[in-house]
């Protein structure tokens, strides 16, 4: 079996895999990583979405050694020890979740559409998130929070 | 405490207590624990719609190295074919059973055939190949009213239809017959001056909640079984594995994990039994964890149906009768929400003849389950859409015409009873003067109003309330948190005991750790297990003002509970400096041992919820694509205990709603199979698909619950369906009856013009 290294959060983590196994796999079953989730296993919801070398990626569809040796985000690793990232901190203060299951990927996605789009607008966050399903909230107040978040980001100086 | 008073933490917009745990991906869902030794459960499904079971062959999959256990149907028990109530469910364990793991036939496509535990994922897969089974297939039929044709294939050969009189000598699909009504239908339609009849069809949807079934359970060497699985009732789970599994309720404990959507979907189980047969047969606990193609396949979804709708009014206005029949599709068993359907079809509206009849019907799919305000949006759709038709007619403004027809405190309900105070009345002319209903309309748009009700319901809960010696307390509940009722229910208990929002933690506790609780469903867990959390906390204040007087030597009832202190109720109780919270809970141990307020209670004067919805829609005449401009969802609630997580109840009503009405449907092929097994072509509404969706929170309080709560995840998937349907048909003059309202429909629709 390949071993491929990465580093996870900050951290060089090297794992013996098959050539078969995904790197939503790696993350959940060998890291124990178990924030990023999987919801539909055919890339359409976006709760296992990933930053892979700062782009954001569907990590249900990407095999675990197509992740040799980058640098790969999730969202255990956005906090900044105890304090939260400004978009976590508005997701929770937005309410931005009902059961909470789609918001990694939210996050993940917000926080990407937050550096694409730093003055971004609610038809913007719309637009770009059409990869990223919530099942309760009707988006409202998910688009809420990330225009909150990535506006915090900017006055934050990014 | 009133209802009408003026609150520190109820109705405030406090950060939900889970909340970090959620945006830090620290919180734990159904697949996300594990235990040493852990096995991989998965499941065999049929690949046909219907067919017998000749044969099952597993001595090869058994033979694999890595494999532990194998099961089949024979390997469950084999229980008694009756229903038995169990809390708000009422449950036939021996359908159940065949339904979680077939014996002599398979009923649909995706009906479990064998399943297998093994060392790792890819092994268990390579199991499931090895498994032979030999079917002989059957016809089958999918369409309800194809099932209900005399000559269609039959699931059930000994099916007699209940609730007609003399009873069917013949077997049929049709499991139950239900009507509901009062008053001289004849005479009605004979005062009417217009009458309008119209047929409607709605496709099955599915629940969509995004986390898949997944449990991990393990079964010791003593029998003891403990469960780790998201679902909307711990209680439920056990009491459902206890049953059909033949074992003792207090050998079980269910420990809820966190719940990643619901919605109806996770009030019965798919999992829980066969990874318990495995575990027992492997001597390890084992996990499962369904995938998508596997959710789509053989869990839910609510019924398709088909409706008539008769419905008569005199000239100025007023409905003189109303009938209509629904035909719901059950999947592979009984069990459709029509019951329901029919009880609520016509109940915004006060009718002096008022009569519908429901059938539940056996189709080869899978069994349905609730899903939000079961069997409703389908049947207020269809009465809804020719509430719009006649208002046309008449030539009268839609609200208007509801609004001379509104059901009101003292309607006599189409199901029977006499409401209470009620909030429809409110709720539209909210709706009629909101912005929203005079904005201009431009070229290709059309606007559509529909009204929704929704019963709510109470039921059995247990809460606890432990106050600490640091003047903290812990709120323990029985109901998982599907969308922020921690953050209520600490609300509530905040309220009660006069402490901070922040010194209150509230838990979600397992089956063993807390008495019986129903599950969350019916919005009855704000309302019921809201009122038992009031309950408790109440009771530990009563505890705390007995200790206060007896320090003061004075009577109990000479103390008061405010703002967290025992106080002197007026001069002659006597001059004492008030005593905290914190102030009695530290001193607990020299006054009686630790504070505990308890609450058990069957839960009653649920009231009922309603909501008007305005909706404008730009249809695309080239396309036939819909594009839903604006939204306004005006709801009656009660009391809303937390304005932000009502609000996201109602937005997110709306939008299931929405994809309901425009995008989701099932589709199969001539095979009976699913060919739509994934979110790429099962279309549930993305964020770019929606606008923000406008709320207006009506309050009329219920004055069963001490803050007024009603109940609020129901009602707002009701009105989009009939309120889109409108505007569409409304943006194309063409009435539009048949769900979903896909392009090609429409594209259809305006070129025949009907």
């Amino acid at each position: 079996m390949p071993t491929v290294s990465m580093t996870v959060n900050g951290a060089e983590v090297s794992v013996e895999v098959e050539n078969r196994t995904l790197l939503v796999q790696l993350l959940r079953e060998q890291l124990r990583l178990t924030g990023t989730h999987v919801g539909c296993d055919t890339s359409q919801c976006g709760a296992c979405v990933v930053h892979m070398d700062g782009i954001p990626v569907k990590s249900c569809t990407i095999l675990a050694v197509q992740a040799a040796d980058a640098d790969v985000l999730t969202i255990e690793g956005v906090a900044d020890g105890d304090t939260l990232h400004p978009m976590q901190a508005a997701f929770r203060e937005n309410h931005g979740l009902q059961c909470g299951f789609c918001t990694s990927g939210m996050v993940m996605a917000g926080l990407d559409i937050a550096r694409r789009f730093p003055d971004v607008d609610d038809a913007t966050v719309r637009r770009e998130l059409s990869g990223n399903f919530c099942r309760c909230t009707g988006y409202h107040n998910i688009v809420k929070s990330i225009v909150a978040g990535a506006h915090a980001m900017n006055e934050a100086g990014g | 405490m009133g209802v009408d008073g003026n609150y520190k933490w109820v109705g405030k917009r406090t950060v939900r207590p889970d909340g970090t745990d959620k945006v830090t991906g620290r919180a734990l869902f159904s697949a996300d624990s594990s235990m040493p030794g852990m096995l991989i459960g998965k499941i065999l499904r049929s690949p046909h719609a219907h067919a017998k079971i000749k044969s099952i062959d597993t001595s090869k999959a058994e033979k694999l190295a890595g494999v532990k256990s194998v099961v089949i149907g024979k390997d469950f028990p084999n229980l008694p074919n009756k229903t038995i109530s169990i809390g708000i469910l009422a449950a036939n364990f021996s359908e159940m059973s065949d339904k979680l793991m077939a014996r002599k036939k398979v009923l649909y496509d995706g009906h479990p055939v064998a399943a297998v535990a093994a060392t790792t994922s890819a092994i268990a897969d390579k199991a499931l190949s090895l498994i032979k089974v030999e079917y002989q297939v059957l016809p089958h039929v999918i369409d309800v009213d194809e099932a209900m044709k005399p000559k269609a294939p039959l699931l059930h050969k000994k099916m007699i239809t209940v609730g007609v009189d003399p009873a069917p000598t013949k077997a049929s699909n049709v499991a139950s017959r239900c009507e509901f009504g009062f008053g001289d239908l004849e005479a009605g339609f004979a005062a009417a001056d217009v009458i309008i009849e119209r047929t409607f069809k709605t496709k099955p949807a599915h629940q969509g909640y995004l986390e898949p079934h997944g449990a991990v359970v393990s079964v010791a060497e003593d029998g003891q079984v403990t469960i780790w699985c998201s679902s909307q009732g711990q209680f439920m789970v056990r009491s459902y594995c206890a049953r059909l599994m033949q074992i003792d309720e207090a050998q079980i404990r269910v420990i809820p994990a966190e719940i990643g959507g619901g919605f109806g979907g996770k009030t019965v189980i798919y999992l829980e039994p066969v990874a318990m047969a495995l575990s027992g047969r492997a001597g390890k606990p084992v996990k499962m964890t369904m995938t998508r193609e596997e959710v789509m396949r053989a869990t839910g979804p609510t019924s398709g149906t088909s409706i008539d709708v008769k419905l008569g009014a005199t000239k100025d206005g007023k409905l003189t009768a109303g009938e209509a029949e629904l035909r719901y599709q059950a999947g592979c068993y009984p069990g459709s929400p029509v019951g329901p359907g029919a009880m609520t079809a016509f109940a915004p509206y006060n009718l002096e003849n008022v009569k519908t009849v429901g059938f539940d019907v056996v189709v080869n799919r899978p069994q349905a389950a609730a899903y939000r305000a079961p069997g409703a949006p389908m049947s207020e759709f269809a009465v809804e859409s020719v509430i719009d038709e006649m208002a046309q007619k008449l030539g009268m403004d839609p609200i208007a015409l509801r609004e001379l027809n509104a059901a009101k405190e003292g309607t006599t309900a189409p199901y029977g009873p006499k409401f209470g105070p009620i909030g429809n009345e409110q709720c539209l002319e909210a709706a009629k003067n909101h912005p929203h209903y005079s904005a201009p309309l431009g070229p290709n748009q059309g606007r559509g109003v529909a009204s929704g009700f929704w019963f709510n319901v109470g039921g059995e809960s247990v809460a606890s309330v432990n106050i600490n010696t640091d003047g903290t307390a812990v709120v323990l509940s029985g109901n998982p948190d599907i969308g922020g009722s921690r953050a209520s229910m600490a609300a509530m208990a905040a309220e009660v005991l006069g402490i901070d929002y922040d010194k209150v933690r509230p838990i979600v506790a397992d089956t063993s750790s807390i008495g019986y609780n129903d599950l969350t469903g019916g919005s009855r867990t704000t309302f019921a297990s809201g009122m038992a959390v009031c309950n408790a906390a109440t009771d530990a204040v009563d505890q705390m003002r007995t200790r206060a007087a007896k320090v003061w030597d004075i009577s109990p009832d000479a103390v008061e509970w405010s703002e967290g202190h025992a106080r002197p109720a007026g001069p002659n109780a006597g001059d004492f400096e008030p005593m905290s919270l914190a102030d009695i809970a530290r001193t607990s141990a020299k006054m009686g041992g630790p504070i505990t307020g308890r609450a058990a209670i069957n839960a009653q004067g649920a009231a009922p919820g309603f909501g008007t919805h305005i909706v404008d829609v730009e249809v695309d005449p080239e396309t036939g694509h819909v594009t839903v401009l604006r939204y306004t969802a005006v709801q009656d609630v009660g009391r809303a205990i937390h304005p932000s997580y009502v609000e996201g109840q109602i937005q997110g009503g709306v939008a299931q709603g929405v994809g309901w009405a425009l995008n989701e449907e099932y589709v199969y092929g001539d095979d009976g199979c699913l060919q739509n097994t994934g979110f790429l072509d099962y279309r549930m509404p993305v964020a770019s698909d929606l606008p923000m969706i406008d709320t207006v929170i009506i309050e009329v309080p219920n004055e069963a619950h001490p803050f007024g709560v009603r109940g609020v995840g129901e009602v707002p998937i009701i009105p989009p369906l009939g309120a889109v349907a409108n505007a569409v048909s409304n943006a194309i003059g063409v009435r539009m009856t048949d769900l979903p309202l896909s392009p090609p429909k429409i594209l259809a629709a305006i070129k025949n013009g009907s």
